[in-house]
């Protein structure tokens, strides 16, 4: 048998895809239909608008296990004008819920920080519910330089 | 358990009526996720604090459901709007059923 070129450059791609598939196997992450899921589930199958919520988190996060993370949402935080719930995924990590944020009338405004965990390089997505059941997106990616999960 | 888990919280002495204050906390605890293995390979059971809340005077302010994707030692940090003196009251529940709270009181001026 003789090596063409051709032949020698398809054994090269295959070598070089069998180590990339190890290192993330598909089961471990989240996978999109997850997100897409808890997102209806949240926002009661209303499609999220753009506006209102503003999502703060670093553009390059250095050390995984703490991302520190704002949310603030526009709101008078009195009678209907009022925030219900704000929801935080990370659609990369091995389980992308984060954590959901619940305000009433006495939060005085809808902002919250915490510090969260992003096992690799992701998008970061935050939905805020408001009292008349609208729901409002906000996104950023954030790249993680070590990731934050374990191993 | 390293150590029993210690809050930290941080609200303001004083407030004029009907001003909104940031209030800040910390716990101190590993939030274990359940995701780790040791070293002969066997996977860590999860172990995190899944429920804080605050409340002002019996009247909930802010509560928060938490999943092993908040870092160790979970902070917070959020408003409140303080109508009158008071007490606030901080409630951290741990997925073994313990519960650690704290209290922090303000006067209005």
């Amino acid at each position: 048998m003789t090596l063409s070129r051709r032949r020698v450059l398809m054994l090269a791609a295959g070598a070089a895809a069998i180590p990339a598939l190890q290192l993330f196997p598909g089961a471990a992450f989240a996978a999109a239909e997850d997100v897409t899921k808890m997102m209806a589930d949240f926002s009661g199958g209303k499609e999220p608008q753009t506006g209102k919520i503003t999502l703060t988190a670093p553009e390059i996060a250095e050390n995984g296990n703490t991302v520190p993370i704002s949310v603030d949402v526009d709101s008078a935080m009195d009678g209907a004008d009022m925030v219900d719930a704000v929801m935080i995924l990370a659609d990369g990590n091995p389980r992308p819920e984060v954590a959901t944020f619940h305000f009433t009338a006495m939060s005085g405004s809808a902002a919250a920080t915490t510090r969260m965990r992003l096992a690799r390089t992701q998008n970061v997505i935050a939905l805020a519910r408001m009292a008349d059941g609208s729901v409002y997106m906000d996104k950023k990616e954030v790249k993680v330089t070590i990731g934050g999960c374990g191993g | 358990m390293a150590s029993a888990p210690k809050p930290r919280v941080k609200v303001p002495k004083t407030a004029s009526a009907g001003e909104v204050i940031v209030i800040k906390t910390l716990i101190s605890h590993e939030m274990e996720s359940g995701q780790r293995k040791d070293k002969d390979g066997n996977p860590i059971p999860r172990k995190i604090i899944n429920k804080f809340s605050c409340a002002f005077n019996g009247k909930p302010v802010f509560s928060c459901d938490l999943d092993p994707a908040v870092s160790a030692n979970p902070y917070f940090e959020f408003s409140a709007r303080v109508p009158e003196s008071g007490t606030f009251t901080f409630i951290w529940v741990d997925d073994d059923g313990s519960v650690y709270t704290d209290e922090q009181s303000i006067k209005v001026e």
